[in-house]
This record gives C-alpha cells, structure tokens and sequence, in this order.
C-alpha cells in the first residue's frame, strides 16, 4: 500500500488539519509516514501545500516524485490546479469550488471548472456550502477529507477514529459536526463517482 | 522505546533535551523556529530546568551558548543560514576558543529561498572555521547526531555544526528516542587561559584546532552517518550529502541503486571513502542541497582526473534545491512529471494580513511621499517587505537586518534627502540600534519608521526583544525627544498620521516615527486564549 497526496490551498485554511487527521490514521494503521510542510513567508495568504507520504514501507523522499501523485485534494479549485504536474495520469484530483479570492486577476470561473473536468478521475463539491447547510461552516476541510475518503485505502472507521481523537478536547459537539461533514463530503464523492 | 511524529526540527529538539542539554538560544528565523520553540513548550524540557531564550540577534545567542558552554554544560544555538553570518565572528572564533561543556550551532539553510534572501551553504561556514559538520539525512538522524555530535564536540573539545535544510526542518517522520543524558555538572575549563583569544593563546589554541583536523577526518571515515555502500555497476560511482540520498534511491525499485553509493552525514570529508570510490568507479555523480562544495573539492581547479558531475557541468541546477525528478534526470531517467499547470492559474504571492497595522503605515508613507519622486524608501526583513508588492509597492530595498537604517543613511550621505527606512521592533533591536547611532553621531537626514507590532511576525509571533524599549532606545542612542513621535496605524487616523509623517520628512536630521499596534496574528491568539482561560476559569466556578 502506497499514497502519495498533495494537499493544496491558500495559507490559512487550514489544509494541516487534513493533514493531520489522514496521518493520525495511517499511524493508527501502523503505517509509515513523512509529511513536508510549508512554513514561514509563504504562509501569508499565499498558496501552501503539503507533501503527505503514506506507505506500509519505508519512505525514502521526503518530496512525492514529478507526476506520481496519487491524489491532490484541494481546499480551493484554482490552488488544486497548481501541483498538476504532481500528480499521476491516474491520479484522482479532488477539490472544493468555493473559490478564495484575494489577487485580482484570478480567473473566471467556468475555466478553472473546465480544466478540473479535463482530470479523468475528479470530484468537486462546494465543502463550503455543504459545511454551511449543516450549520458549521469552519467543517469545510473535513467534507472535503470526507470526499477523498474513498479512494485513500485507509478504513473509514479508522478516519472517524482520528476525528474523534483529534477534536475531542474541544468538545462532543465539534466532534459530532465533523464527523457528519466528513460523511457528507463522503456520499457525494460516492454519487460523483457512480 | 517511544516513537514520535516529529518535524526535523522538533528532532533537533527533542534530541538536545535527551541528550542533556542545559540551554538553548536562538534568534527566530526560518526554517529554525521550531527547534527553540519546541524546547520552550516541552514540559520535559522544563521540569528539566532546561533554559530556552530568543536573544536579541543570533550573534547574541551565539555567545550566550558558548558562555554555557565555558561553564562546563551542553548548550545549543539555531539560526537560519543567514543568521550565521550575523553570528560569524562569535561562530569562528568559538573554534579556536574550543568548548568546554558540549556545544552544537545549528543552521537552517533553504535552498530554493522559500523564505530568504539568499541559498548560502553553512557547509562553508564549517570548513571555513576548521568545524565538524553534521548533515542529517533524515528526521531520525537529525535526532541521533545531536547525541553523537555532543559527545563528538565534548570528545574533542570543539563546537559542532549542524547543517539541515528546509525540506529536512519542515517535514514530519517517525522518530525513537533514546534514554535520557544527564545534564552536565558546573565545571570550569582545567585551563582558564583556554577562552583568551589574545594573540599569544590565540596562537597556541589554533595549533591545537590544526592538529585535530586529522582526528576530525578519522572520525568521519569511522562514522556509521558516512557509508560507502558497494554495487557492481561502476560505469558510476556517486556521492549524496544529507537528503540527497533519498531522493536518489527514491528512484529505484525497492530502493536498490545499481551504481556504488557513499553516503555523507559528517563532515570533514573522508577522504579513504572518497578515495576508494573514486578508484572503483569510471566517473562520478555529486548530489548535495546547496552549493557545491564537494563536487568543488573533487573537480579541483584543473578538472584533470575522472569526469565528476553535478551542479557545475550542468548535470543537476545549478540553483535551488533537489528532489527525485532532478536525480532522476541526472541519472539519464525520464521526467515524470504531469499535466502542465494550466495558464489560468494566477500567481498567488503573500500578502499582508487583513487588518494588518503595517497596511495603514505604508498607505500614510506612500502619500506622505507622493510629491517626491519614487526609490527613497530603504526597508529591511519582516512581514513589512510585504510592502515590495501590489498594492503598496512602498519599498526599495531588502538586503539584510538592520540594513535599512545604514543604507537610508549612505543614501542620505550622497544626497537623495529625505531618505526613510523602514523597520520592524524585532528588526530593530536585532541590528539597528547601532546604525541609528552612525546617523545620530553624523546627524543625517534620515527619517526612521519603526514598525512596532510587539511581536517577531513573520516567523509565527515569538518575543521581541524591543517591547517597551524603544522610545528609551532611540534617546539613548541620541535622536531628539521632539523627533520621536507615535502614531496609531489605523484608517481612522489617517490625516493625522499623514500629517506627522510630512512633518518628520521634511525634518534635516534624525527622526523617527513609531507606528504601534499589536500584529493581528498574535492579537487574534491572545483574545482566543483569554476567551478559553475564562471559560474555564467559569466552568470551575
């Protein structure tokens, strides 16, 4: 078992706790795992990504590999274009529409769409919309885990486990909204991809 | 033995609390935060009795650790590669002085410059001070040499350096720890003469650095972090300094290299290893982060020996950092990269935060010198350079701290007046108060903008030295009590702040203008934190 995963979005929104939740996981599993992460000035509002390496061997590079990414999950559809060239023909991009705008010239919508659809296997959802309806907008990252969460051969219980883990010191109630984002970004990525 | 998921960083850390430490000092600067960070929040660390402090600059941290040192205990200091150089003089020296309790110098360095001005190699900083040099190759390595570089630097007597990178300090792996060292007891040096670098010691103390070298390359051929590992395909042989490794077997199926490998975590080179590899192979391959050094050593002016490839003949970039496609190509292998990115995504460069103070400064700065014409406005290192960019575009000049202040004033010297610098609290303790005095002393036409948001924001909102000092400061130093003059960065204050601004540029000697309101960042942190003390503090009651 091997995934290598590009996590992507704007510095901000928080794309470590995705992070975090699939490695607490994969360790629970008791695989091997390496994580290079962006700190410092590009934090600031600009685009941030993450390599994150999973594998019941042991990793060599901290960097996926030019085109052997298994997954890009995205918290912002242009940002899910960017690390393109990581990711495998095969590769699955998923991401959310909710655009994050803060530059001036970023471009029309109906293009980036356009070229997220060019992806043979994708899936792209409103997390932030999704995350409003059921009234905790800040869950957006976790229905978009939820919408990666078929296709990263981790146990789904093994997910929820490390949700509870990770949100448990802030309460049952914060666990219980993103446990039901991610089952909500879950079944739309299951109907997308039917 | 436990295992943690550790940034390099935090191994680093997590190695000097377990290997003893009694002190750690640095000056924030990325990639190195985390180190000291990690220590000041280890509750470890601090039943321990462990000291962590931000010193006011790297040089000051520098020899706060070699004080430790002198009095017997194990001391580390961490800085970005560039901080090194503001710590140059304490570093050099430190290698004739010679240590006395175990003491390690950690420098970050970031190629590819995700967060610097420059990719310089603290390799050459080691070799140029006669140091060993550790260069991990992973995050459990990371924590292994702190270990081995303590007893390496007590063994010996000398400083260690640690060389890491940005990809190494940012990435997270499994990590076991190892049994806890006791911290040293206070012992003084047998001979108390060992610290004096006056020309008669300083002789003698840099005989005994000379002498080590050859124990220094002994214990690099002896060293488990260098490995000459054998394969039959000798057409190449090739040498991998640090994380380099990894990325060349990352290329090859079960991670099996067909060509004969030495792997290099020490340095002074080995020079058996490099020896025997070279006799055994018909050319080689130098892969190291940075510059290139090794490769520099083996090509030799005259290049007259065995074809050596790597950054110089063009084999790998000679810029910015590796990673397994770069190895690959070297190797002859396909690229594999993907899709192109599509032409419609836009460049997304940092930007000021919302809310930020620093905005509302440079909207008053930018009018306040609209009548003039553009290029007077020197600046220095923080989220303030910020200001380089759309829509402020406010600054024209970032070279290194503190040099906003000086370089205002040489400009000021050839006549472009007003001249303004613009820098920040942490900046300016750091190294600009002793420019402010070279203006003061000299009563140029400066006008300096210090930005005061009580933090170090850029590298995440650690101390700054400056809180509360500032306006003391700078009388101190000289400038005019009337010439001192705070604002509030607010859109509300405006017209007010605009008008303090002319009135302090147009003034034909120093001034200086305080902006003061606290970063957003740590404001935001310290509301959050309040709000979670009182709820419990309500759920006791």
């Amino acid at each position: 078992m091997k995934k290598d995963i590009i996590l992507a979005g704007v510095g901000g929104q928080g794309i470590l706790s995705i992070a975090a939740t699939i490695g607490t996981a994969a360790l629970k599993a008791g695989l091997f795992l390496k994580q290079a992460e962006v700190h410092g000035m590009s934090q600031r509002g600009g685009d941030v990504q993450s390599n994150l390496r999973i594998s019941d061997r042991e990793i060599a590079s901290d960097l996926i590999p030019f085109g052997k990414a298994d997954m890009i999950i995205s918290v912002e559809p242009m940002e899910s274009l960017r690390y393109l060239p990581m990711l495998s023909p095969e590769g699955w991009l998923i991401t959310n529409t909710k655009p994050f705008i803060n530059i001036r010239n970023y471009p029309e919508m109906e293009k980036l769409m356009a070229e997220i659809a060019l992806q043979p296997r994708h899936i792209a959802l409103d997390a932030d919309g999704i995350a409003r309806e059921l009234g905790s907008p800040k869950s957006a990252n976790m229905v978009i885990l939820g919408a990666a969460s078929p296709f990263l051969d981790i146990a789904y219980e093994e997910l929820q486990q490390a949700i509870t883990n990770i949100f448990i010191k802030k309460g049952e109630e914060v666990v219980k909204v993103n446990l039901d984002a991610l089952q909500a970004g879950r079944e739309i990525a299951m109907k997308q991809n039917l | 033995m436990q295992k943690l998921l550790l940034l390099g960083d935090e191994a680093i850390a997590q190695g000097g609390i377990d290997a003893g430490i009694s002190g750690i000092y640095a000056y924030p600067g990325t990639p190195s935060t985390e180190i000291t960070e990690y220590v000041m929040h280890s509750k470890e660390a601090k039943s321990l009795g462990i000291k962590a402090s931000w010193g006011a600059n790297e040089k000051t941290a520098m020899e706060t650790a070699l004080g430790m040192s002198y009095a017997g205990k194990r001391s580390m200091v961490c800085m970005k590669h560039v901080g090194l150089n503001v710590a140059a003089d304490a570093f050099v020296n430190s290698a004739i002085t010679g240590a006395n309790g175990g003491l390690i110098i950690v420098a970050a360095d970031d190629p590819s410059m995700h967060s610097s001005q420059n990719e310089q190699d603290s390799r050459f900083f080691g070799k140029f001070a006669l140091m060993p040099i550790l260069e991990p190759g992973n995050q459990q390595e990371a924590y292994d040499m702190v270990h081995f570089g303590f007893e390496l630097s007590e063994k010996f007597r000398i400083p260690v350096l640690m060389r890491i990178t940005t990809r190494l300090a940012h990435s997270r792996a499994g990590v076991v720890r190892r049994e806890v060292r006791k911290q040293n007891e206070l012992k003084l040096p047998e001979n108390l003469k060992q610290f004096i670098l006056l020309p008669a010691n300083a002789r003698r103390q840099y005989k005994v650095l000379l002498n080590n070298q050859a124990a220094f390359i002994q214990s690099s051929e002896e060293s488990s972090f260098n490995t000459l590992i054998d394969h039959s395909d000798k057409k190449l042989g090739i040498i991998t300094c640090g994380l380099a490794y990894n990325y060349l077997i990352e290329n090859f199926e079960d991670h099996q290299v067909p060509h004969p490998v030495l792997r290099i975590g020490q340095y002074p080179l080995p020079e058996k290893m490099i020896r025997q590899l070279y006799d055994s192979c018909d050319s080689l391959l130098i892969l190291e982060d940075g510059y290139p050094m090794v490769e520099e050593l083996l090509r030799g002016l005259l290049n007259n020996g065995k074809t050596i490839k790597g950054r110089l003949d063009g084999t790998v970039p000679r810029d910015g950092e590796l990673n397994p496609n770069i190895v690959a190509v070297a190797l002859g292998m396909a690229d594999t990269r993907g899709r192109n990115i599509p032409d419609i995504v836009a460049g997304r460069p940092p930007s000021l935060c919302k809310g930020c103070p620093h905005i509302y400064s440079y909207n008053a700065l930018n009018e306040a010198l609209s009548e003039l014409y553009k290029g007077r406005v020197f600046s220095d290192i923080g989220c303030y350079t910020l200001g380089a960019l759309e829509p402020f575009d406010a600054i024209n000049s970032c070279v290194d701290m503190g040099a906003s202040i000086t370089m205002a004033k040489g400009a000021a010297d050839a006549g472009l007046i007003p001249s303004v610098a613009v820098i920040g609290d942490s900046t300016f303790t750091h190294s600009g108060i002793t420019g402010l005095l070279d203006a003061v002393n000299d009563k140029s036409s400066i006008t300096v903008v210090i930005l005061d948001n009580g933090t170090t924001g850029m590298t995440g909102g650690q101390d700054s030295a400056a809180v509360g000092k500032i306006e003391d400061i700078c009388m101190a130093v000289g400038v005019k009590k009337e010439h001192i003059r705070i604002i509030n960065p607010l859109q509300k204050h405006h017209e007010e702040n605009l008008a303090i601004m002319k009135e302090e540029i147009a003034y034909d000697g120093v001034s200086v203008i305080i902006p003061r309101r606290e970063c957003i960042q740590t404001l935001t942190r310290r509301m959050r934190e309040e709000k979670k003390k009182l709820a419990t503090e309500k759920s006791e009651a």
